[in-house]
């Protein structure tokens, strides 16, 4: 019997999402796991990091790593992986563009802890404990790895070859780029394995959307009942469809949500959220400053709105720090 | 350009898109007349202000600049009949957006300048490299490299191995 291609998943800052999106293969799954060995998987199999450090540089043929990288296990976890696969894939948005866990790069990390460690309602401490990066008792010395300043995507850590976008990754799409891995007719380097066009494309409301948007003020999603055969956007409701790669097939415009922006922009775009706020301003039909600034009040939140998973890919990447 | 003797000197460094129909020829009208502004302004001719993706003033930032001067026609004027319209909304919502990134609202300047003033030109430029001069370097590039140390710092697995090993 010839030696099936192996995989491996991993994970960093992610919330365990992408890793139900392979589970959600369902019976294909068994297709997956008749094609190829799982060699490492933390989530679902018992191997260590040890198993990988075993293995020969290059032998793994694709490492799918989901999740953000923020501390400094993640970093080292990552270049492993990197080094024992001979294709990289940054899974779901996390990897690919920072996700939910980059919005933290609108806060310093001492910010960060202070919160979660004194000043949040829930905490007790007042002996201002801290976890520490080392602890030394009778039998051992303990570490932890280094919460950074910075969440990164996978590319600002090393090398990737391709990306599996999406708030997790459709199962449709995994199989796709599986099967794609196995014919060995393998894309261009840096593909986002999805198709490079604006969600608007596949959007079962896209007949709906007007020539010409003009808003005259916004609704927040959770204080309307949006119909449900109109484009959102129509409806002034902010979609993110515009600034948005398709492949997802519109599952959340089908729940009668707006767009989040999940698989991040088109190969054309740089800047998701830069590029959705020209969108929206463009079609705003205020011309003067009060005017503007009352509809555009209505938005309460732009950059969680705009780079809700795209902040440490946007080219602004993270707050500066104030007094510096 | 920052003089001779001082090239170490931190100079501020701001990108000027202007519109090709008013301010741009306004930056002209101060050529000709040989009014003298600040030499820290690199002006950009685009068509028109609406032409300006919030994309380019976020990357003239994280390139380097430590400002952005944009220069449209009044607004009624505009030769495309709206397009400062649409950079006035733009830049309603990207001043927004900077603040909660931590950048001073003073760094990114919308100016309407007609063709014939030449003389608000001067005094935009000159006022805006004050203004930067005083808040200091944005400098992303530099924030960038900084937090990248930790990246070189990271152990590799070897040398981690024997930190968690058993005493």
């Amino acid at each position: 019997m010839s030696e099936k291609p192996k995989i491996a998943f991993y994970w960093c800052a992610s919330c365990g999402g992408c890793e139900e999106s392979v589970v959600d293969l369902a019976e294909d799954i068994l297709m997956v796991a008749d094609a190829v060995d799982i060699v490492f998987w933390p989530v679902a199999m018992d191997f260590k990091k040890s198993d990988v450090e075993a293995m020969e540089d290059g032998s793994i043929l694709a490492t799918m790593l989901n999740g953000a990288i923020r501390t400094s296990e993640q970093v080292e976890m990552a270049r492993l992986m990197r080094k024992k696969s001979k294709i990289l894939i940054a899974y779901g948005s996390c990897a690919h563009m920072g996700g939910i866990p980059a919005l933290a790069n609108e806060f310093e990390s001492t910010e960060i802890l202070k919160y979660i460690y004194d000043d949040a309602p829930s905490v007790i401490n007042p002996e201002k404990t801290r976890p520490q990066m080392s602890y030394r008792d009778k039998s051992a010395n303990i570490t932890l790895p280094a919460f950074r300043n910075i969440v990164r995507t996978l590319n600002q850590v090393v090398d990737v070859d391709y990306y599996l976008p999406g708030c997790p990754p459709t199962p449709k799409l995994l199989k796709q780029a599986v099967l794609t891995l196995l014919s060995g007719k393998l894309p261009p380097k840096g593909t986002v394995l999805s198709p490079d066009i604006a969600l608007c494309e596949e959007c079962p409301r896209k007949d709906s959307k007007p020539a010409e948007l003009s808003f005259t003020h916004f609704k927040r999603p959770h204080l309307v009942i949006a119909e449900d055969d109109k484009c959102l956007l129509a409806q002034n409701i902010i979609c993110m469809g515009p600034a948005t790669r398709s492949g997802c097939e519109a599952l959340c415009i089908n729940g009668n949500m707006a767009c989040s922006g999940c698989f991040g922009p088109t190969s054309r775009v740089k800047d998701q959220g830069a590029k959705i706020l020209s969108s929206i301003c463009s079609n705003l039909k205020a011309t003067t400053e009060v005017e503007i600034d009352k509809v555009l009040d209505e938005i309460p939140d732009p950059v969680g709105t705009f780079y809700r998973y795209g902040l440490a890919s946007s080219l602004l990447r993270k707050k500066i720090p104030e007094g510096i | 350009m920052p003089e001779e003797n001082n090239k170490n000197k931190w100079e501020p460094r701001i990108i000027a898109f202007f519109c090709n129909w008013c301010t741009y020829t306004a930056a002209d009208l101060a050529g000709v007349s040989r009014l003298k502004y600040a030499p820290n302004v690199k002006v950009i001719r685009v068509m028109c202000s609406g032409r300006i993706d919030p994309q380019f003033i976020l990357q003239s930032l994280a390139s380097g600049a430590d400002g952005v001067l944009i220069g449209g026609c009044h607004p009624g004027d505009c030769h495309y009949s709206e397009g400062n319209y649409k950079m006035l909304r733009r830049f309603r919502l990207l001043q927004r957006i900077l603040k909660s990134m931590g950048i001073e609202k003073e760094r990114v300047r919308l100016e309407w300048i007609s063709a014939s003033e030449g003389e608000k030109v001067k005094t935009v430029i000159n006022e805006m490299v004050d203004t930067i001069r005083e808040l200091g370097p944005l400098g992303i590039p530099l924030n960038i490299l900084e937090y990248n140390k930790d990246l070189i710092e990271t152990k590799t697995e070897e040398n981690r191995k024997e930190e968690v090993e058993y005493v």
